[in-house]
């Protein structure tokens, strides 16, 4: 009787329990280091959706587990995930900047029983690794592919494509050139210059020289774009009518303030500007203003951040605060709901986010800062990468 | 040949703003024998403040460079006391550890100061834009960083060459123990010397800040590049950095022109090649 007693009481406080958890979400990111900025920006699209949509899903509480990951290391990364998942017993894991970092935990997730929600990083290819991946950032592909129709519509038909010589540049490159080529352009020279580049002088010189009549460039955002968008407009070939697309890495928002007026009238397409004209993007900034302390430093990844979280909080709802990876994932492919960077929806079939592009050109506003201004929307962009890899 | 001059002026003003930024590091490895990998350090602390008197003071550009430039070295100066002092004349690995801990510090310090974007220093309007040398158009601020560095390798020389405190500073380099029986105050020369170098690494921080942006990482991020011209000039030869930046700066610039995607491949392999045939660097001095 006794014995009976203790297992009621036993099956009553562990069933409980199971309505009450709390539920642990796994962030990795660069938090330190000289991402730092992005980590930040993670952090900060976090805190924003759970400041507007509070920390409990039915019952359970959610929390959030920060790992650092300071630069690229696809080993360290997945120890991580690992820790994560065995030590603090994560449900689900997010975030991951740099795609090597995201493919190092994609074999893990099934033994773990554990979506991976993709925060930023951008290769076409990492979906692709896992059933159980979401994407909800962008990819290469999606921002470069769109640029190519504006400089064709712009009368241009000569092309130098300029790269930072890894894998995003590398996709910028094709997606530039598959694009452009389809709307009959051509691209007379690729160049692909080492990442750690100070002096682009004879890089300019080279562009002049190719004779063409635009250039399209990728670098990642950071130093290297001031290094580069300067050299532009020192060497003359602003002056010489020489045109300026990209995606809109290079102008990521943190970094207008110090591209100043050598920035202005740069076009490039993204999926997101922190100038996006939305009410839903005005709560968003607002609260991500606040959670990033300096509403200066805000930029793409935070929204990235944002809709994973969206993404999180829906396959808890639809298992009911049950680790069921499978299930969850199920749960949100097909998933549409406006997010501050328009509406959006998960592709059933890739797990991406299929989502609008803009054309935005780098203006100064009226109190003399600079901004994205959005000038042309390309709706419902799917991954044209991962088309054109198979 | 238009191709040829026009890779000749990247070169030069390249190898100019290198051989600014890296002096300061020549100095003290070559005449204090200190292996300063926080050169950077004081580099990224220049432009800072540079940065911050000029943009958020309102200050004007030349203002703002004094003020750089005092405030690293007078930054220095109990860094200098408290923990360069230990290390000299102690063995290099000492040395890297130590001063690649006070590196990670300043870049800490830094960051939760100004925050990890990227800070510029505004040019003046003399500065700004770009100059037309006829057959091609160069940015004016870089004809200004060929002429400081042409300014400053002359400085320096003489004052180490025909000064008395010139004298003084190599004797005490070959010979701390002997110069000071002669009565010469080597705590006062070395002290001297480490603001010298320090002020230096401040100066090219803000010269070299176009081409070199100032954030955080900066320290770090261009550390090998220093190092290089160091190693390649032979360490506290001022006309031996001199060499080394021009030729290296026309090495990286003709490479990066006309095959870019090799990367630093050329770069690379023109050290190599430079310190296995001068295993001291151009001018490095002979003990």
């Amino acid at each position: 009787m006794k014995r009976l007693v203790l297992a009621a009481i036993a099956a009553v406080v562990m069933g409980s329990a199971a309505y009450a958890d709390t539920i642990k979400v796994g962030v990795v990111g660069p938090f330190s280091g000289p991402f730092a900025l992005q980590g930040k920006n993670f952090k900060a699209g976090i805190d924003a959706y759970i400041a507007t949509h509070g920390d409990k899903i039915g019952d359970d509480t959610i929390e959030i587990v920060y790992r650092d990951l300071p630069a690229a290391d696809p080993a360290q990364s997945k120890a991580l995930a690992q820790e994560l998942v065995v030590k603090e017993g994560v449900q689900y894991l997010a975030g991951f900047y740099f795609t090597p970092d995201a493919m190092a935990v994609t074999p893990i997730l099934k033994q773990a029983n554990t979506p991976l929600v993709i925060m930023n990083a951008a290769t076409s290819a990492i979906v692709t690794k896992s059933p159980l991946v979401v994407r909800t950032s962008f990819t290469t592909w999606q921002t470069s592919t769109p640029i190519a129709k504006v400089a064709h519509d712009a009368g241009v038909e000569k092309v130098i494509s300029v790269v930072s010589d890894y894998g995003p540049g590398v996709d910028a490159e094709n997606a530039f050139k598959a694009g452009f080529e389809k709307e009959g352009g051509s691209v007379v020279e690729a160049i692909r210059m080492p990442l750690s580049t100070n002096d682009f002088s004879p890089i300019m010189q080279r562009i002049k020289d190719s004779g063409a009549q635009a250039v399209f460039a990728f670098l990642p955002s950071g130093p290297t774009t001031l290094g580069f968008v300067k050299a532009y407009n020192e060497n003359g070939l602003k002056d010489a009518g020489i045109k300026f697309f990209a995606p809109g890495d290079l102008t990521q928002e943190s970094d207008l303030p110090a591209l100043g007026d050598a920035a202005l009238g740069i076009q490039t397409t993204f999926h997101y500007a922190v100038s996006h004209d939305s009410p839903e993007n005005k709560a968003f900034v607002e609260a991500a203003s606040k959670a990033i302390g300096n509403p200066a430093e805000l930029s793409f990844p935070s929204v990235g951040a944002y809709d994973g979280m969206h993404v999180i909080y829906k396959m808890i709802e639809a298992t009911g605060g049950e680790q069921d990876a499978e299930k969850a994932v199920e749960a949100v492919k097909g998933l549409s709901w406006v997010s501050p960077r328009g509406p959006v929806t998960i592709d059933p079939e890739s797990r991406h986010i299929t989502q609008n592009i803009y054309l935005r050109e780098v203006t100064k506003a009226d109190d003399g800062t600079y901004y994205n201004k959005e000038i042309q929307t390309f709706e419902k962009q799917g991954d044209p990468g991962l088309a054109a890899a198979k | 040949m238009q191709t040829f001059f026009s890779i000749a002026v990247d070169a030069i003003a390249y190898g100019m703003v290198l051989f600014v930024i890296s002096i300061g590091l020549s100095v003290t490895m070559g005449l204090m024998r200190v292996v300063n990998l926080a050169h950077g350090a004081f580099a990224m602390i220049g432009g800072y403040i540079a940065s911050y008197a000029s943009r958020d003071l309102g200050l004007g550009y030349g203002v703002a460079v004094l003020i750089a430039i005092v405030g690293t070295v007078l930054i220095s100066i109990p860094i200098e006391r408290l923990l360069y002092r230990r290390i000299y004349g102690a063995p290099e690995l000492t040395q890297v550890l130590m001063t690649i801990g006070i590196t990670f510090c300043i870049i800490g310090i830094a960051n939760y100061i100004f925050g990890p974007t990227l800070k510029t220093i505004p040019l003046p309007a003399e500065l700004q834009g770009s100059t037309n040398l006829g057959f091609r158009s160069i940015a004016s601020h870089r004809i200004f960083a060929i002429v400081c560095g042409l300014l400053v390798a002359g400085g320096l020389w003489y004052c180490i060459e025909k000064t008395a405190f010139g004298v003084k500073l190599r004797a005490a380099v070959d010979n701390a123990a002997m110069a000071a029986a002669l009565g010469v105050r080597t705590e006062i020369i070395y002290a001297v010397s480490f603001a010298v170098a320090v002020g230096l690494a401040a100066f090219g921080g803000i010269l070299g800040a176009e081409l070199l942006p100032v954030e955080p990482y900066y320290a770090l991020r261009y550390m090998v590049t220093f190092l290089v011209v160091v190693s390649v000039g032979g360490a506290g030869s001022i006309p031996g950095a001199l060499i080394a930046c021009l030729v290296l700066g026309g090495i990286d610039t003709t490479g990066r022109y006309l095959m870019p995607e090799f990367g630093e491949f050329f770069f690379y392999l023109a050290v190599i090649a430079i310190i296995c045939i001068f295993p001291k660097g151009f001018a490095g001095r002979v003990r």
